[in-house]
């Protein structure tokens, strides 16, 4: 019994030997293979990745970091966020507020301080929110600033009185609603509706030439890499275990003498910080970044990606992350006035016939198998009660 | 040989055009440029002489002062002023060439001594006295100001039969009958018009909207004729048109008719058009030279508080010289101004429970399906859209293919038909998918969204992305004015009592009738309901069903005052979740209070912060709230609530 | 851990399958991109300016193709999601390598994909009106500039026919289209002596729905005892509440007239009109200009649409211009190379529905007829003033000072967007 107890006490390995086989050869792909297949081959061979994946891929890589940060807080710890979009947002508003500092005489009106809709709007002066958005450092620090603060001072109150279930997905969803409402004023000095645009250079490189492209996507697949392991970690570490408890009844665990409040604090500001940073990786490949991405439907796309990925996974998150918006990038293309069919069909299918996501989807397909081979060795065990298991 | 021919004739007649062409084109011009000399008089005289329609409109622009040297070629070139730029006509050649700013033209002058010579056609000539027929022919005109002209002679013959063509004209109803160009009067008969003479009144029977063409006004004839009316119609035997005649008088008082006024304010019997012409005689006696008359006339007015009574007397105030005068205007500004506010204050309240109403009606389905059932109903919004559907479908059929006069009935059969067409989707959708998911709210959400898209593109492909028309009929168009300047429009009354109804109903359901009583049942322990007998699967699709049908009444309700597009239960669905959260899920009451008090709040609100900053506040207002209250303003109580 | 491999494996896999299946693909047709919402809030309008491109190119098919071969449509759906906007632009050039695209409605679109269309150099034309203050080597603007709109109208309300209005309030959604267009009026308004207390400026926001205060505050405005208009910048949804209120409020046009900049036959067609009688729109176009070209372009697209109910509007015609131009360009030019045809659009002249020749020029901006209309009862606009003749768009509005001093000019000695002296000042001397 003891032992049992200290078997599981003990911090789990990262990852097992062939998980990092995998990881470590997905990754060479994608940080190797896919940029060198980009650069050798010559226009137009069939080997050649196309110069317009690259920024996709990036894109997704994102993407897949934000359904990352969300799994970790949904899947584990039970707290689904409606909210996350605005976290990304903010990440990506700082990174927007640096790249337009970067401008600097090459805007439309030419003026050496002030971005475009500021000269427009007749501002005589930066706004003091604005200062120091110069420095990529300092940027990148309001990188995790901005969305962290806002999690850690939300969930604060909201873990603290015990607000939960659909209540939090409530008080996050009006949160990122407000933020959007706020974002859209152009007298809050964020460029109103058309937000931030037309970025000239990211530390010195010119963002549309395509090694800045690539260079681009490399690090965001190297930080969905990161953040994969960092919240592998917390998962697998003894915290992990108290989240999935919290999760799963958190009065016992009050009761049992751990904090709650602090655990699922915890959870919550690491995932903005997460979704922060996917912001800012995302807006210099996507060259804009605007207050639809507060939108509440936006957050809640990222939930449908996450659960059709299979929640409380984190490689799951990844790949619904992912497979989604390669779906929609297809159809939105492939079949313009039927993809959303498509989608909503898919979204309805994946909670009735595979509710644990496509990485359930593996686990039902074994079960199944295995009452089938049950099956053809003993008829008499009814195929059903074999599918339930 | 033959086969050249036509070429040569063609290259003849091409040459000749071009050769006689710029010819004349070049005589004119070089007599237009002898207007630039020092004695313009014989360039003036050859001009006139020349009986050429491009040297009558020279001279003309000439002595309207519009004839100009072009800069850059010096070109004589006529101007017309067009904004802050010149339309420029080549005066040689009548071509439009370019705009011009007016620092590239020089204006050409004429001296004194030529300015005789300039004979431009004298002004119309006064025609005399004219009959009611010729005159009442005169709208005819094409151009606004001849139709002015036309309308003024009217006015000046004091003939009250003018009045119905006035009023018609106002409103586009006159036409001219395109078999004969006789000006008649036009009133919609189904999808035909009625016709009537305008002149006389008699019917001319029932024709096709091609047979007629209408006659346009802009909005200064409008002022113009409605001015006429209000003269016209003082005389008329009918009160309702002396009444609206008196009032259209208080809006544009205007002196020459004060003699008019009294006469029919003395001769009136009707106590109502009476009061009315009174404070019309009033508005018009405030610019009499009579000091005391003036006093009285402010006296009168003041007891009216209304806006447009005030602006009368506040114009008054910028022209008034009299201090004694003045001290009464200021008197009666006050006495006004304390009812004013008071008013504003009534105003901002009803607006607040008009859109607390209009909130509650969107989020009162969700009340049953989110708080009753705990299905996180993402297609909310969606079936509020489908019953904004039914009314506009229902509305078409009323108008293929009953009578006209059965239109205003439409919205009424409109309520069932939403109330069926989103209770059958909601049963499809509750037996179809939800059933499967009790007690994984979270995962409804995700398979209601799915829902959501797909309803969303699937009216889209039926009926188009665009906004569809949903008219309001006739007894909900327009305000009721409970006082000066607090009106109240009638859509949004109705909307007030319809979603008390619905509400009303609801508890009724829930309270007094069995099958409310096992809904309640369901809701409270799934497990013992079933023990009991009760039939948990039929009572849950028979709730969806009532959640979804009721949305879908308030998508007929809501069409009244804004969208019908597919995109219309997306604007509603975040505010739906915020109300019934806010109020306490599970709770009717909870949802009423929390609706009406987000409506109030964000209407006091809103003229302080302006909409947008108003709305954030009053989020971050129930952001703060749920944290002081985490489940809502009327929480559930009991087992069932921390389930 | 066998599951997290096999599942990654098979990601793997799905990239590795995209990257490769995007082969050449051969040239045979002339492909035109169209970049339109057909899904999300944007799908309202943009819809129908998709469906003008479609019967734009079944039309120029009928007439036997260009450069003698058959153009092509390739539809996609951005979604009303402006990054999505970004990515469809560049899957459209680099994948589908159309060569040219129709699209884009609202600057936010239109500024989320130019960096991708001047990175890639390829073409767009933008159909609507907006708020100016730009001025692309990649983009032709085929809608309205503030001077082609805004001014027009004000100067039409103070006229005596107009009503001499003297008290103004300038009603808009908070983006922007508005806050430029009302910056612009505020300066010219100041300009003509009307007082500070004179205007009133309202900000509204996307999507607004209840419109009883400001309506209300409107009114009381209004009551001042000087003549009152409203100039409304107010964006697609909103406008359906905000009419529908202002009927019901028995606020009049002969009262306190209201001047649209966004409402057109479309937006018309989703509202009662009976008591919005004589309110005002101000456009370059209206379906009941009278003329051929016109009459041919209703009928065109009743045809095409199969539905004798829809109507023509402004952006429509914009469409119909910018495609005629291009492909009169690329006919000139005798290829679809952009920088090709971009020297052909220079001074292009189409036959406009308007009535009037409107003229591509140098700055991407179209020379167009400035028409005010009163709306009738059927839905439908009744021209009652309109310029004598086209009035050519500013890129760069002489009421803002940091944008006076800018030229666009694409020409020698310019070849600029916005500068203040010709860079090629030197070679020009």
């Amino acid at each position: 019994m003891l032992d049992q107890l200290q078997t599981l006490a003990r911090p789990k390995p990262l990852l097992d030997r062939r998980g990092w086989a995998v990881f470590l050869a997905i990754g060479f792909v994608l940080i190797v293979v896919v940029p060198l297949l980009n650069l050798l081959p010559g226009r137009g061979s069939m080997m050649q990745v196309p110069d317009y994946l690259i920024p996709l891929l990036g894109k997704y890589a994102c993407y897949a970091i934000l359904a990352l940060a969300l799994d970790l807080v949904w899947g584990y710890a039970g707290i689904l966020s409606l909210g996350h979009g605005a976290f990304f947002a903010l990440g990506g508003y700082a990174m927007g507020m640096y790249l337009m500092r970067q401008i600097g005489t090459r805007g439309v009106y030419g003026n050496p301080v002030l971005p475009d809709f500021m000269v427009f709007l007749n501002w005589k002066e930066l706004p003091w929110y604005w200062m120091g958005f110069d420095s990529f450092p300092f940027a990148m620090l309001m990188v995790l600033l901005a969305p962290g603060l806002l999690a850690l001072v939300l969930g604060w109150f909201a873990f603290r009185s015990r607000v939960t279930g659909v209540y939090i997905s409530i008080v996050t969803q009006a949160m990122t609603f407000a933020l959007l409402l706020a974002f859209f004023r152009n007298d809050m000095g964020f460029g109103g509706n058309n937000g931030l645009t037309d970025f000239k250079d990211i530390l010195g490189f010119p963002i549309q030439a395509p090694s800045t492209r690539i260079g681009l996507y490399v690090v965001s697949v190297i930080v969905l890499g990161l953040c994969f392991l960092l919240c592998r970690f917390v998962v697998q570490s003894k915290l992990g275990r108290v989240l999935l408890a919290v999760r799963d009844a958190e009065s016992r665990v009050r009761f049992l003498g751990y904090s709650p409040t602090a655990a699922k604090l915890f959870a919550f500001v690491l995932s903005a910080l997460l979704a922060g940073i996917a912001g800012a990786l995302y807006v210099p490949q996507v060259g804009i970044i605007n207050p639809s991405e507060f939108s509440p439907a936006n957050s809640i796309e990222i939930a449908i990606w996450v659960a059709v990925g299979g929640r409380g996974t984190l490689y799951g998150a990844i790949l619904g992350g992912v497979v989604i918006n390669l779906v929609k990038t297809w159809l939105t293309g492939a079949a313009p006035e039927l993809w959303l069919f498509v989608l909503g069909g898919l979204f309805i299918a994946s909670t009735l016939l595979f509710p644990k996501g496509i990485v359930g989807l593996l686990g039902q397909w074994r079960g199944w198998r295995a009452a089938k081979q049950a099956y053809a060795l003993n008829e008499k065990v009814p195929l059903k009660e074999k599918a339930a298991e | 040989m033959q086969r050249f021919l036509p070429i040569v004739l063609i290259a003849l007649m091409l040459a000749l055009v071009a050769v006689v062409r710029p010819v004349a084109a070049q005589d004119l011009a070089a007599t237009l440029s002898g207007l630039t000399d020092a004695d313009p008089k014989p360039a003036i005289a050859a001009l006139n002489q020349s009986g050429d329609d491009k040297a009558k409109a020279a001279l003309a622009a000439l002595a309207a002062g519009n004839l100009y040297i072009r800069i850059s070629d010096n070109a004589v070139v006529i101007g017309e002023k067009d904004g802050e730029m010149v339309v420029v006509t080549n005066a040689a050649t009548g071509d439009v060439e370019d705009m011009l700013k007016p620092e590239e033209l020089q204006a050409i002058a004429v001296p004194d001594d030529a300015k005789s010579l300039l004979g431009v056609a004298a002004a119309d000539t006064q025609s005399g006295p004219v009959d009611f027929n010729t005159a009442i022919e005169g709208l005819k005109a094409d151009s606004f100001a001849d139709k002015a002209k036309a309308i003024a002679a009217l006015t000046a013959l004091g003939d009250a039969r003018a009045v119905p063509a006035f009023q018609a004209l106002a409103a586009g109803r006159l036409f001219t009958r395109k078999s004969d160009s006789a000006l008649v009067i036009g009133a919609a008969s189904g999808n035909d018009v009625a016709l009537t003479n305008a002149a006389t009144g008699e019917p001319l029977g029932i024709v096709a909207p091609g047979e007629i063409d209408p006659l346009f006004v802009n909005n200064n004839l409008r002022n113009v004729l409605r001015e006429a009316v209000g003269r016209l119609g003082l005389g008329s035997s009918d009160p309702a048109v002396r009444r609206s005649a008196a009032a259209a008088l208080l809006e544009n008082p205007a002196p020459e008719a004060v003699a008019l006024l009294r006469e029919a304010h003395d001769k009136e019997q009707n106590a109502g058009v009476k009061s009315v012409m009174a404070l019309s005689l009033a508005a018009t006696e405030l610019s009499d030279p009579d000091k005391s008359k003036r006093i009285l006339a402010i006296q009168t007015l003041s007891g009216a508080a209304e806006l447009r009574v005030r602006s009368l007397l506040q114009a008054r105030l910028s022209l008034e010289t009299d201090t004694e005068v003045k001290a009464a205007l200021v008197k009666a500004f006050d006495r006004m101004q304390t009812k004013i506010t008071l008013y504003s204050y009534a105003e901002n309240f009803v607006q607040g429970i008009s859109l607390g109403s209009v909130l509650l009606l969107a989020a009162v389905g969700l009340a049953i399906t989110f708080g009753v059932m705990g299905v996180i109903n993402m297609a909310h919004g969606e079936m509020i859209m489908l019953g904004a559907y039914s009314a506009y479908v229902t509305q078409e059929i009323f108008r293929a293919l009953l009578p006209p006069g059965w239109i205003g009935a439409y919205l009424l059969a409109a309520l069932p038909v939403a109330f069926l067409v989103a209770a059958i989707v909601g049963v499809a959708i509750e037996r179809g998918i939800i059933r499967f998911l009790y007690g994984r709210p979270l995962e409804t959400m995700l398979a209601t969204w799915g829902v959501s898209l797909c309803l969303q593109q699937a009216v889209r492909s039926i009926f188009g992305a665009t906004n569809k028309e949903v008219a309001n009929p006739g007894w909900m168009t327009g305000a009721i004015e409970v006082a000066g300047g607090l009106a109240v429009t009638w859509n949004r009354v109705y909307i007030i009592i319809f979603c008390f109804a619905v509400l009303g109903l609801i508890a009724l359901i829930l309270k007094r009738t069995s099958f409310g009583l096992h809904m309640r049942a369901v809701t409270q322990n799934r497990q013992m309901a079933a023990v009991m007998g009760i039939p948990t699967a039929r009572v849950d699709a028979m709730t969806f069903a009532l959640g979804s049908g009721i949305a879908g009444m308030a998508g007929v309700a809501l069409s009244q005052i804004g969208n019908v597009s597919p995109n219309l239960g997306t604007i509603y669905i975040v505010d739906s979740f915020l109300v019934v959260v806010f109020g306490g899920v599970g709770s009717l009451m909870g949802t009423l209070v929390g609706a009406l008090t987000l409506g109030v709040v964000n209407k006091i609100l809103e003229p302080v912060a302006g909409a947008v900053l108003g709305k954030v506040v009053v989020l971050v207002c129930i952001i703060l709230f749920i944290q002081k209250r985490p489940r809502g303003l009327f929480a559930a109580k009991g087992r069932s609530a921390d389930a | 851990m066998s599951k997290f491999m096999r599942t990654m494996a098979v990601a793997g896999a799905m990239l590795g399958a995209v990257a490769a299946g995007t082969g050449a693909q051969a040239q045979d047709t002339i492909k035109v991109g169209v970049l339109h919402s057909l899904s999300g809030t944007m799908a309202i309008s943009e819809t129908t300016l998709k469906d003008t491109v479609l019967m734009m190119v079944d039309d120029l098919n009928k007439k036997g193709g260009l450069l003698g071969k058959k153009v092509e449509a390739v539809v996609v759906d951005p979604a009303s999601n402006w990054p999505l906007f970004a990515e469809k632009a560049r899957e459209l050039i680099s994948k589908e390598k159309v060569s040219v695209v129709f699209g884009c409605w609202t600057s936010v679109s239109r500024k989320s994909v130019l960096p991708v269309f001047e990175e890639l150099n390829s073409m767009l034309f933008y159909p609507v009106q907006y708020e100016g203050e730009e001025s692309s080597k990649n983009v032709f603007y085929t809608g309205a500039a503030p001077n082609q709109q805004a001014i027009p109208a004000v100067e039409y309300l103070m006229s005596k026919d107009g009503g001499e209005v003297k008290r103004w309030v300038l009603a808009g959604t908070d983006y922007v289209y508005p806050r430029t267009t009302n910056k612009i009026l505020e300066a010219f308004l100041k300009a003509k002596g009307v007082k500070q207390e004179d205007i009133m400026i309202n900000y509204t926001p996307f999507g607004h729905s209840d419109w009883q205060t400001i309506v209300a505050d409107i009114k009381k405005f209004g009551s001042a005892g000087k003549k009152t208009a409203v100039v409304s910048t107010i964006n697609g949804d909103a406008n359906v509440p905000f009419y529908k209120e202002l009927a019901n409020a028995g606020i009049k046009a002969s009262d306190i007239p209201v001047v649209a900049f966004s409402v057109g036959e479309e937006e018309l067609a989703g509202i009662d009109t009976k008591n919005l009688v004589g309110h005002l729109a101000a456009w370059n176009y209206f379906q009941s200009v009278k003329g051929p070209v016109n009459d041919g372009f209703i009928k065109q697209w009743k045809t095409f649409i199969k539905d004798p109910k829809r109507v023509t509007n402004d952006p429509m015609e914009a469409t119909y211009i910018g495609f005629k131009m291009w492909a009169q360009a690329v006919a000139q030019a005798g290829t679809t190379n952009v920088d090709a045809v971009r020297q052909a659009m220079y001074g292009q002249k189409v036959k406009a529905p308007s009535g009037f020749t409107a003229v591509m020029n140098t700055n991407h901006h179209l020379s167009k007829p400035v028409l005010i209309g009163e709306i009738r009862p059927d839905g439908m606009f009744n021209i009652v003033w309109q310029t004598k003749g086209p009035v050519k768009a500013d890129a760069w509005s002489k009421y803002i000072p940091e944008s006076a001093k800018l030229t666009a000019d694409w020409t020698f000695p310019w070849v600029c967007g916005n500068c203040e002296k010709p860079k090629y000042a030197a070679l020009a001397n």
